[in-house]
């Protein structure tokens, strides 16, 4: 295994190894220009068309080497109600600096540390930027305080609606506080861009489950007239193979749940196997392995270059030493006295056969929908999610919508703010009885 | 690195080892920076101004400016001349020419009359100087009688030439300021006092910037600062003007010069040389990255010479002189319309938007493929190839005759290629 160094070079970003210390350092003002000025400040530029949530990138950088760096955080927030955090976390290698002209002379632009770098500076001059009016339209409920929900809920307060945030957890944030890896997205970074929400005078209900702890019934009497879902998928998929209920086995959402909760406190140990290629497979690996695991290896059923993870994580979780098996699906979990002790996985090829030591296996193959019919009666879609057009997010039921993950299936922070902005503006229309009212 | 061809050349009749030498300023104030210079591969020294005034220096003193990421474009600095005890410098001179016969060092003076001037002649051509050089040139004196005040006045040059030209039998050289509009005519005043080479330039008055805590100029000096002298790469370009027109001027033309302003490589010495300078003399750049430059200047004008078959420094001498002429004597026949590579374009559409807004609307855009296209209205002003960020991608093509029932067709000298 290659020995982690401190200062280990990731595509020119400095690494720490802590699990709670940011893998990539920041900008400051002389680095932020260095790389601005490399921006060749393109006409029509394909970065911001490139966004899926218009944080107009092309806008911000431009701001930057022309040294308006209040401006260019305006640009973000105005456009982005998690600025901060999907500085952090965007797939950029696939978005907007999969984009960027610039990649035709030499490599494209940073544009997530630029944008991280502009968030900074509206933290360091404690820039009030966004402005709600007087709160004195309708009541509507945001369920699940995850990425889509504080995009939807920002929109409407800043549109002048009542906006009540319900929230089954301790904490604000869904997957921003519960999910990714905080060495991504440390949390002061999440509770930034959710204080934002927050001066917009939206309320923030915590520890409170819709559907068991208060219904939407019971909310309608309350005077909310619309609601929006945004819950997640928080239930990890499971395959039913031997072995499967030893001690050790765990599940992704929970085991980064538990690990973020703890913050930094949980010790993982021995040898850890981690199943899956996504994006939360690369933080279950990365997690254990910072919190002590000696050996963590990934197994993967298909090759890296259809591993949907983004290619900054795959990077990342290379230069923690961790090994990725390609090609090959779990078959057995061995144990003894009930507890895992080793995993074999067969080869996509019919040959090929991987047995390894384990003392943990995690699965992280994807997650589903938890029974959202005792949220609402909505429609659902075979694997759990709802039925509603994605941009607009109007269910099969008058007044109620849904966005983010709990719609697409899972996808990226970014497109659940998109979706979250979008059904803002269909929540609006509906309150003003344009579209959707029956 | 080390490709070392006889870069030597005689200069006001003293033989140097090549033409690379440290002006008059902090990068050459004392004996043990001199001589790590010298071993360096400095050809000479114009040591620090001395003079009987010692001044007094201000914290800080120095200021540079920046374009994006690019610091030191240029810099601003309020240092007088040295602020050592004269017999200090006379002393670090006559040692430097005894441990380094070969080297030049080259006595900077400045008075503040006639007689100082004289005094200091006499005393510097004792210490064993082997030039000496009149600093009519600084623009952040504390004595109004003294720097670049003195320089625009071509009388005072004149008669403080005179003055040490009078004291000694070493060729004397003026150091002129640009913060004149005709550097000729002080230069001409300093040749009729006796002087027989001509430095240019000074640094240049300047603010570099404005601090908006304290709203003064930068460096701030407990709340205030002044205008000072402004050198490094932004200069280069008004040095080489100065220069060129000193060399151009029927009464100058034959004069040895030796040319300062934002020399940091090879290529922007050889420049003033083509301009017609003997020499070069260096501080900013030195003062940013060291001493260890000329190695690379050294080495880099030896592989050009080696390229273009060039034996002698002094053949190159003033080779540009001839094709720098007046704007009314250009050839206005003609236009060069631009190629644009499709292949090497990446599309992102600066040639457009500075086309539009600068000059004639004659780059078309493609919104679907992104690429741009010329049209009929390109007057062929290259404004593009300067925006342009790829190399080799917007190049010079066709010659347009303006009026082609005029004109006989003829070759026409154009750059193809670009850096």
């Amino acid at each position: 295994m290659s020995k982690v160094t401190k200062k280990n070079q990731l595509q020119g970003k400095e690494i720490e190894r802590g699990y709670l210390d940011e893998a990539v350092h920041g900008y400051n003002i002389r680095t932020a220009m260095e790389e601005a000025s490399r921006c060749v400040l393109c006409y029509d530029a394909p970065c911001s068309k490139g966004c899926p949530a218009d944080t107009k990138p092309a806008d911000f950088i431009r701001s930057i080497r022309f040294r308006n760096f209040k401006g260019a955080a305006a640009t973000i927030r105005e456009a982005n109600a998690l600025g901060g955090c999907t500085a952090k976390v965007c797939p950029y290698d696939r978005l907007c600096e999969e984009a960027c002209s610039r990649t035709g002379i030499d490599k494209p632009i940073q544009i997530g540390r630029l944008q991280a770098f502009a968030i900074d500076q509206e933290r360091q001059f404690n820039m009030k930027i966004l402005e709600a009016p007087k709160a004195d339209k309708e009541k509507v409920a945001c369920i699940g305080s995850g990425p889509a929900s504080l995009s939807c809920a920002s929109i409407l307060a800043r549109n002048g609606y009542k906006v009540t945030i319900f929230e089954a957890l301790e904490k604000p944030g869904g997957v921003l506080t519960y999910g990714i890896l905080p060495s991504r997205l440390p949390q002061d970074v999440v509770d930034f861009d959710i204080q934002k929400v927050k001066d917009l005078g939206v309320e923030f209900v915590m520890n409170t489950r819709v559907g068991k702890d208060v219904t939407i019934e019971e909310l309608k009497k309350q005077g909310f007239k619309a609601f929006f879902i945004g819950t997640g998928l928080w239930k990890s998929k499971k395959i039913d193979i031997a072995g499967i209920d030893l001690k050790g086995v765990h599940y992704a959402v929970d085991f980064l749940k538990d690990a973020r909760s703890s913050e930094g406190k949980m010790k993982v140990e021995g040898d850890v196997i981690v199943i899956g290629g996504g994006d939360v497979a690369m933080d279950c690996a990365a997690t254990a392995k910072l919190l002590g695991a000696d050996r963590v290896s990934i197994v993967y059923r298909r090759t890296m270059e259809e591993a949907p993870a983004n290619n900054a994580e795959i990077e990342y979780v290379r230069s923690l030493g961790i090994s990725i098996y390609i090609k090959f699906r779990p078959k057995e979990i061995l144990g003894e006295d009930g507890k895992v002790t080793g995993f074999i996985a067969e080869g996509t090829d019919d040959f090929s056969e991987l047995k390894l030591k384990a003392d943990s296996v995690i699965f992280a193959i994807g997650q589903e929908a938890e029974d959202m019919k005792k949220i609402a009666s909505v429609e659902l879609n075979e694997n759990g999610t709802i039925v509603c057009d994605i941009n607009k997010g109007f269910t099969n039921i008058e007044g109620i919508f849904a966005g983010g993950d709990i719609v697409n299936g899972g996808k990226t922070v970014v497109e659940a703010v998109a979706q979250g902005k979008s059904v803002a503006k269909s929540i609006m229309d509906y309150l003003e009885k344009k579209e959707g009212v029956n | 690195m080390a490709n070392l061809m006889d870069l030597s050349i005689e200069y006001l009749g003293v033989k140097c080892e090549n033409p690379f030498f440290l002006s008059s300023s902090p990068v050459g104030s004392n004996y043990d920076m001199v001589k790590k210079a010298f071993e360096e591969g400095w050809g000479g020294v114009f040591f620090k101004t001395v003079g009987i005034f010692i001044a007094d220096e201000c914290s800080p003193r120095f200021d540079n400016n920046a374009k994006e990421s690019t610091p030191w474009i240029g810099f601003k600095n309020m240092e007088q001349i040295s602020d050592k005890p004269l017999e200090d410098n006379l002393q670090a001179i006559h040692r430097l020419k005894r441990d380094y016969p070969d080297k030049i060092v080259v006595a900077s003076i400045m008075g503040s009359s006639e007689d100082e001037w004289e005094k200091l002649s006499k005393m510097v051509t004792q210490a064993g100087a082997d030039l000496i050089e009149c600093n009519f040139s600084c623009p952040q004196m504390t004595s109004h009688a003294m720097g670049s005040d003195v320089g625009q006045n071509p009388d005072l040059v004149r008669d403080y030439s005179r003055a040490v030209s009078k004291e000694t039998d070493l060729p004397v050289i003026a150091k002129m300021t640009p913060n004149i509009g005709n550097m000729e005519i002080p230069a001409i005043a300093a040749i009729e006092g006796g002087a027989k080479g001509v430095s240019a330039i000074n640094t240049i008055k300047a603010i570099t910037n404005i601090d908006l805590e304290f709203m003064t100029a930068m460096p701030v000096v407990n709340g205030k600062s002044s205008i000072s002298g402004y050198s490094g790469a932004a200069v280069r370009p008004i040095g080489l003007r100065f220069i060129t027109q000193m060399k151009q001027h029927p009464l100058l033309k034959d004069i040895q010069m030796s040319g300062i302003g934002g020399i940091e490589t090879w290529r922007d010495a050889l420049e003033y040389i083509l301009v017609g300078c003997h020499n070069v003399q260096v501080t900013t750049a030195v003062m940013q990255y060291g001493y260890r430059i000329v190695s690379d200047m050294i080495s880099g004008l030896s592989y050009y010479m080696e390229e273009q078959g060039f034996k002698k420094v002094e053949e190159m001498v003033g080779l540009a002189l001839p094709n720098i002429v007046p704007a009314e004597e250009l050839d206005r026949d003609f236009k060069i319309i631009v190629d644009i590579d499709h292949e090497k374009c990446i599309g992102c559409g600066r040639c457009y938007i500075s086309c539009y807004d600068a000059a004639h609307q004659a780059i078309n855009w493609d919104f679907d493929k992104r690429r741009p296209s010329v049209n009929d209205e390109c007057v062929g002003c290259h404004l593009c190839i300067n925006v342009c960020p790829v190399l080799n991608c917007i190049t010079p093509g066709k010659v347009v005759w303006k009026d082609e029932s005029k004109e006989t067709p003829r070759e026409i000298n154009f750059k193809t290629r670009y850096e």
